[in-house]
């Protein structure tokens, strides 16, 4: 029972991820590929390290990979505010339809 | 079963095409910034298959030195090239000349010599420069010297467990319980005295270069400031953590140190600058500690009867330990002053 849901997480997870990457491969400009990134591949990470806490050994373990989860959702936002506002800086202007 | 057996080997399969397929990337890309990326890349895959092969303490240091403090110093010397290109651009006959010729000098191989590499490899798709022919003979020349070196490796003899059983043996006496850390500091700890001397002496390089570029008030990004007013006490505390690990499980003094260094290179990019009455004795003491306490307690054992380096029992561990202490704060200093480049 505990397997099948961690599984069921995990493969979550990897869906969110490749949805981050074609969006990352595929859309028109620097800010929507951040979108794609920052928001897609962080959910990823976040259902995994769920899938992955519910098999964790102990407490600690599992709390470990919470944390990792939480510092790169701090990491990943401030990255994507520091590209996107450089990008801005250089006068990049957001795709239109 | 069979099924289960596979997917390990299809994962390894995956992982050793992709980092051929990055190293080609990053040496072929004509765009120096595009290579860079490339070879952090390549680092980060290249710590998977050590984890794959169970070298975790490779891995650990392939991620923290190779990809992230290598690449930082790369990213740093690209910035520093192309504002160099800039200014000689403008005016090439003043007295700083002197030194930005110099860096142009050594950046040559890399940055001179990729657009002509890449001409000529345009003209060869256009066929006037290079015979199809002459190319496929040069390919075949080029195959001969592979396949001997692939046969003397093929041919090497490789005894099975190798030195692991001697260091089992003697992980006792080592004075800590991590065989890694038992070799690097102990069984083989002239290696990692002179490793640390050549960091130290990388830096003395760049420091008879040139001095500390002048940096005003740069408009600062708040949420850079923001992380790394976060971040930095916690890379303080794990660099401390690795350390301490060090002694019984995969971590030790590089890896702490260039978590140190990243703090440090962090901090900086945030804006924050060493204060001035730092940065003369003080920043040099903590530069040199490392070597400075490893040869210091590889001498003072000689005076009880130990050869250089040789620890008596019983005082390998805290000796290690204070070695490992001084190298981490050594190791994470000159790495983040690489980063900046030059003389404060």
């Amino acid at each position: 029972m505990l397997i099948s849901l961690s599984a069921f997480f995990l493969v979550a997870g990897a869906v969110f991820f490749l949805a981050g990457t074609l969006g990352l491969l595929r859309f028109p400009d620097v800010y929507t590929r951040l979108h794609a990134l920052t928001k897609a591949d962080n959910l990823g990470l976040g259902l995994m390290v769920l899938g992955l806490m519910l098999q964790a050994e102990s407490l600690a373990a599992a709390g470990k990979l919470l944390f990792i989860w939480l510092l790169l959702l701090a990491a990943s936002a401030t990255a994507g505010q520091l590209v996107a506002s450089w990008a801005q800086g250089k006068g990049i202007a957001p795709w239109r339809r | 079963m069979a099924s289960l057996n596979l997917l390990p080997l299809a994962i390894d399969l995956v992982l050793a095409l992709t980092l051929l397929w990055l190293a080609w990337r990053a040496l072929s890309s004509p765009d120096l910034f595009r290579a860079v990326v490339l070879f952090i890349a390549l680092g980060l895959v290249l710590g998977l298959v050590w984890v794959r092969l169970d070298a975790v303490d490779i891995a650990l240091a392939e991620i923290a030195l190779g990809a992230g403090v290598t690449g930082a110093l790369l990213l740093a010397a690209l910035a520093k090239l192309q504002s160099a290109e800039a200014e000689t651009a403008d005016a090439s006959t003043e007295q700083e000349g002197d030194w930005q010729g110099c860096s142009q000098a050594l950046a040559e191989p890399d940055a001179k010599s990729k657009p002509t590499l890449t001409a000529s490899a345009t003209m060869d798709a256009t066929g006037s420069a290079m015979p199809i022919a002459l190319r496929i003979l040069l390919a075949l020349l080029l195959l001969v010297p592979l396949a001997g070196l692939g046969w003397v490796v093929w041919q090497l003899w490789l005894p099975a467990p190798g030195l692991t059983d001697l260091v089992a043996a003697r992980l006792e006496a080592s004075g800590v319980a991590h065989p890694v850390t038992a070799v690097l500091l102990n069984f083989r700890g002239y290696d990692t005295l002179l490793e640390l001397a050549v960091l130290l002496l990388a830096l003395l390089g760049v420091w008879s270069l040139s001095s500390a570029p002048h940096l005003g008030d740069e408009e600062q990004e708040p949420a850079l400031a923001a992380l790394s007013r976060l971040l930095a006490p916690l890379m303080i505390l794990v660099a401390a953590y690795l350390v301490w690990v060090g002694a019984h499980a995969p971590g030790g003094a590089f890896q702490a140190g260039s978590v140190l260094g990243a703090a440090g290179v962090l901090l900086r990019l945030s804006g924050w600058r060493v204060p001035p009455r730092a940065t003369g004795w003080p920043l040099r003491l903590v530069l040199v500690l490392g070597v400075v306490v490893f040869a210091c307690m590889g001498l003072v054992v000689m005076a009880f009867g130990q050869p250089l380096l040789g620890y008596p029992p019983g005082w390998a561990k805290p000796a290690l330990l204070a070695i490992e202490l001084a190298a981490t704060l050594s190791i994470g200093a000159i790495l983040a002053a690489l980063f900046i480049g030059g003389r404060p």
